[in-house]
């Protein structure tokens, strides 16, 4: 009897924990869109993080979509070919990038390379008594710390998935007509006429722009109430990345089901 | 106890407050003023909450129980908007220097005039330079946070608490690891500070022969409570066991020096005791 109450005294402990974990990210999420104001008014400090959060994760994104894009095509090809389908190989590689594994991927890169960074920044600035000191100068950490990198993140990941699907896409075009010898025409012909702007493309960007909403929330949310020691620095970047993946996992079905059914 | 019996102008009203981090109590009943344009010392072992004291000024922390008012102003009480308004009358020495670590020294220094402020260019630089002439660092102030030395960085800090011409200064460990040199100073420009401006400071700090030499008051907190208060020769002077003991550093009296615990010889004995695990 006395462990069945322990049991529920843990599932009780873990829930009440959780909604109010749940409660206080949506406090924080609501005075970082209160300092909206604040970032059209300062647009200098919204260029800076685009840099940091945008420009600084362009090598990670170009590198991985151009060897994502690559492979696709290759086994594809391995694939198709046995069927006397290979003409079909550019909608398959255009269809998987743009509906799945553009925003997918460069959400879970994102999340490991600007994601990150975030949390340890705003953790280390929190543990380095940065944010109080600001407190105490009358300046709003949260408006002016939080509220650029949370804008600059929504609107990288998009930025950054679209050039992703460019990429992986053509890499997939050098493998498959270059190397392999599909037609050319073939692949783009087919291409442009199976992929549908408003049903791919922009379910592709909608899915890519829910995910940088939902990762640079966790990543600052993990950061700024990081336990303010290295350990607790530490845990929250890990808790950061991780939290960051399951949520682009999960919203994806969620999305997926939603647009594709 | 308080400061009040010897105050006539007072800046800050702290009464019956309490305060608590988990299960350990930290403030019991604090009543305490803090009078205008003079230098307040809080004093007391590790751990009885000075810093506590000092965030709760700035309302950085919120009282349990209690008021802490400056110039009038319940502090717990204040919107955002006029807390905000309120700490630009205030400035705050973190112990930690507590620098923005991707802005030069200049910048760290430009910072709240550069946040509330729309001054031409030309007189930031003066303003800046001026604050830093009075620190000693003027010419490091093209270096980054993490080319200076602790003391530096604090240096640095009190230039920039003082930028926007505080009426209430806050200072958090002043006088930990600084050179000579540096002490000295740092002691004579707490002191001019106030004289000159007529700031209220509020020194928190463990080194006796500093803070007596430029306090006007000074408050013991231990225990949750105020247990001493008064003039540095009045304290100096003082029958109480309590305070002779913390002014003179002496090992044994009645202010703790352990951490409340079981006795030593429960613990060794207890088949019970886990260690290194939370009590409660």
């Amino acid at each position: 009897m006395s462990a069945v109450i322990n049991l529920l005294q843990v599932i009780g402990v873990f829930v009440i924990n959780t909604v109010a974990s749940f409660g206080r990210a949506s406090i924080f999420l609501s005075q970082i869109i209160l300092g909206f104001k604040d970032v059209i008014l300062r647009p200098s400090l919204l260029i800076k993080e685009l840099y940091s959060v945008g420009v600084l994760s362009l090598l990670i994104i170009v590198f991985s979509a151009t060897f994502v894009g690559m492979v696709l095509s290759l086994l594809g090809y391995v694939t198709l070919v046995d069927f006397g389908a290979e003409s079909s190989l550019g909608v398959l590689v255009a269809l998987s990038l743009i509906r799945e594994l553009g925003p997918v991927l460069s959400a879970l890169l994102f999340s490991g390379r600007a994601g990150s960074a975030l949390t340890a920044e705003i953790g280390l600035m929190k543990a380095t008594e940065q944010l109080a000191s600001m407190e105490m100068m009358a300046v709003d950490p949260i408006r002016r710390i939080i509220a650029p990198r949370f804008f600059a993140g929504l609107i990288s990941l998009p930025l950054l998935t679209m050039l992703f699907m460019a990429i992986g896409i053509y890499s997939g075009y050098l493998v498959g007509s270059v190397w392999l010898g599909v037609d050319e025409g073939s692949f783009w012909s087919q291409m442009q006429s199976k992929v549908d702007f408003q049903g791919d493309v922009i379910n592709g960007m909608i899915k890519s722009a829910v995910f940088g909403f939902v990762v640079t929330w966790i990543a600052l949310y993990q950061g700024y109430n990081a336990y303010p020691t290295s350990e607790g620095v530490s845990r929250a970047t890990t808790n950061s990345v991780v939290y960051s993946a399951l949520a682009v996992l999960g919203l994806d079905f969620l999305l997926t089901a939603l647009m594709f059914m | 106890m308080g400061c009040d019996n010897i105050l006539s102008d007072t800046f800050i009203k702290i009464r019956d407050l309490h305060f608590s981090r988990g299960n350990r109590e930290i403030f019991s009943g604090v009543s305490l003023d803090i009078p205008a344009g003079k230098i307040t010392a809080i004093m007391g072992p590790s751990g009885t909450g000075k810093t506590t004291l000092l965030r709760m000024l700035g309302g950085q922390l919120q009282p349990s129980q209690g008021t802490v008012e400056v110039e009038g102003l319940d502090i717990a009480s204040l919107n955002r908007k006029h807390l905000y308004k309120a700490r630009r009358r205030m400035g705050m020495l973190f112990q930690s220097g507590a620098l923005l670590t991707d802005l030069s020294v200049f910048e760290n220094i430009a910072f709240p005039i550069r946040e509330h402020y729309q001054f031409r260019e030309s007189m930031i630089r003066d303003l800046v330079l001026l604050k830093l002439e009075l620190v000693g660092l003027r010419g490091a102030h093209a270096l980054m946070p993490a080319e200076l030395s602790g003391g530096m960085q604090r240096r640095v800090s009190l230039a920039r608490a003082i930028i926007l011409d505080p009426v209430l200064m806050m200072y958090d460990e002043p006088f930990t690891g600084l050179d000579p040199v540096t002490l000295g100073t740092i002691v004579t420009l707490i002191k001019e500070l106030n004289q000159s401006l007529g700031i209220t400071s509020v020194l928190v700090s463990h080194d006796i022969h500093e803070t007596f030499s430029i306090a006007d008051y000074v408050c013991i907190l231990s225990e949750g409570k105020v247990m001493a208060a008064g003039s540095p020769q009045e304290l100096m002077e003082s029958d109480s066991e309590f305070v002779q003991q913390f002014v003179q550093g002496k090992p044994d009296g009645p202010m703790p020096f352990h951490f409340p615990a079981e006795s030593l010889s429960n613990d060794l004995l207890s088949s019970d005791f886990k260690a290194g695990q939370h009590l409660s």
